[in-house]
């Protein structure tokens, strides 16, 4: 008599309950890196200059830097928790496939962090003197680049959480692969701010985030199977 | 059919020590191997090795006729790996970290989670938050899982550590129970257990 498998369905249902449960019980890492994202946009004028037409240029590269900054920031629990409880290792060998878990894991976390800094961004943009017609394109900038960064992010998160202080090793590897979607990012608003059409600078960045959500899982799985077998 | 495991030139190498090598054993269905050596002969890393979960190894590892590697999938819908970790999450509550290890790995009714808790004596503490919970209850959360499990292969780390006199007795039960039904256990422990048919492998054996 073989064990009955478990299906997809009963196991990703609880996976996505108990990742949803634990964030909720732990409210203060999931403010943590919105407040960073509000800090430093906010203060960006204070220091700088209130100058609205210097903040019209700058708003998008500010914003942009601030929620890469912040993502990146709250990457380092992503498999921290689940390695330390020895619940990493249980995942590592359950029969479902590693590469959906992951997914599903980064798909979450970026619900959690960077949904609501997506939600955020309009306020921002205001406040940085960006014209209202240009904020819908900073929104879809963000919508399409900020899961590019959670799943780039997971891959360096993935890779030290063995380590005890990982944190200054993940910006090390990832914050280069991150620039060019920072680059894209913040060029299609400048673009959209001079009458240049945007439709393709978005698709580059959907390429971009197509690319990175069939390879990253990958590099996280492995990394992950590494990371436990240390 | 039942399926053996059989470790063939097993050697293992951490830090520039020897674990051991040329370790052969074979586990059939139905016994019960305990895994004996001081603190530091690789105990452990056996137990992770044969769950998959080192890979720094020469040597052969067999589930069946086949190579473990190139089947890992079915391989691992057979094997339940216990590891020093318990796997417990300290923010969920004991059924909410019951219902997660289940689900990802069989399928098991609310009921028989229920049931499961009762035998490890946790029955009423369902919805306590596992920060609130002692050493050995967040133990037996983990054991909860043996009561359940459908595995064929049961690789147990430190098993009884933080379990009372009473819960040892039960689990010698349980493992002698599993055994008779063709389930192959191998486990470390520092007690002594009172086993039928227990085999030991001493990892002394095979230091050169």
């Amino acid at each position: 008599m073989s064990s009955p498998a478990v299906s997809l369905r009963t196991s990703f249902g609880a996976l996505i309950s108990r990742e949803l449960q634990c964030a909720l019980r732990k409210r203060q890492d999931l403010a943590n890196p919105l407040v960073f994202f509000v800090l430093v946009v906010v203060l960006f004028p204070l220091g700088v200059s209130p100058e609205p037409s210097f903040l019209e240029t700058a708003s998008s590269g500010v914003v942009w830097v601030a929620a890469l900054l912040s993502t990146m920031l709250s990457l380092d629990r992503l498999f921290r928790d689940d390695y330390e409880h020895g619940t990493l290792e249980q995942l590592v060998i359950s029969p479902q496939p590693l590469y959906l878990i992951v997914l599903v894991k980064i798909a979450l976390h970026w619900c959690l962090t960077g949904l609501p800094l997506l939600l955020l961004s309009p306020v921002l943009a205001v406040m940085m003197h960006l014209p209202a017609e240009h904020i819908p394109v900073l929104m879809l900038t963000l919508l399409l680049g900020t899961p590019t960064l959670s799943l780039i992010g997971g891959i360096g998160a993935a890779l030290t959480v063995s380590l005890r202080s990982g944190g200054v090793l993940v910006s090390l590897i990832i914050l280069p692969l991150t620039i060019p979607v920072l680059i894209f990012g913040t060029g299609t608003i400048l673009a959209s701010i001079d009458g240049i059409p945007v439709a393709g600078y978005l698709a580059t960045m959907g390429a971009f985030l197509m690319l990175a959500i069939t390879l990253s899982p990958f590099a996280c799985a492995a990394a992950l199977k590494m990371s436990v077998s240390s | 059919m039942s399926a053996d495991l059989i470790a063939k030139r097993l050697t293992c190498e951490r830090d520039d020590r020897l674990l051991f090598s040329n370790l052969d054993f074979v586990l059939r269905a139905g016994d019960v191997v305990q895994v004996v050596g001081p603190n530091g002969a690789g105990k452990t890393t056996l137990l992770r090795i044969i769950a998959g979960l080192y890979q720094n190894f020469d040597g052969q590892l067999l589930w069946g006729a086949d190579d473990v590697a190139n089947q890992r999938d079915s391989f691992n819908h057979e094997l339940l790996f216990l590891g020093h970790k318990s796997a417990i999450n300290p923010l969920l509550t004991v059924q909410e970290n019951l219902n997660f290890l289940c689900a990802m790995h069989e399928d098991h009714t609310r009921q028989a989670q229920t049931d499961a808790l009762e035998q490890v004596g946790l029955r009423g503490y369902e919805d306590i938050y596992c920060q609130n919970l002692s050493a050995g209850q967040l133990r037996r959360v983990a054991l909860a899982r043996l009561y359940l499990s459908n595995a064929k292969l049961w690789v147990l780390d430190e098993i009884f550590t933080a379990i009372d006199l009473a819960g040892v007795a039960q689990l010698e039960q349980l493992l002698e129970n599993k055994a008779k039904a063709g389930v192959a256990v191998i486990f470390t422990t520092h007690h002594k257990p009172s086993l039928d048919g227990l085999r030991h492998l001493n990892l002394e054996d095979f230091r050169v």
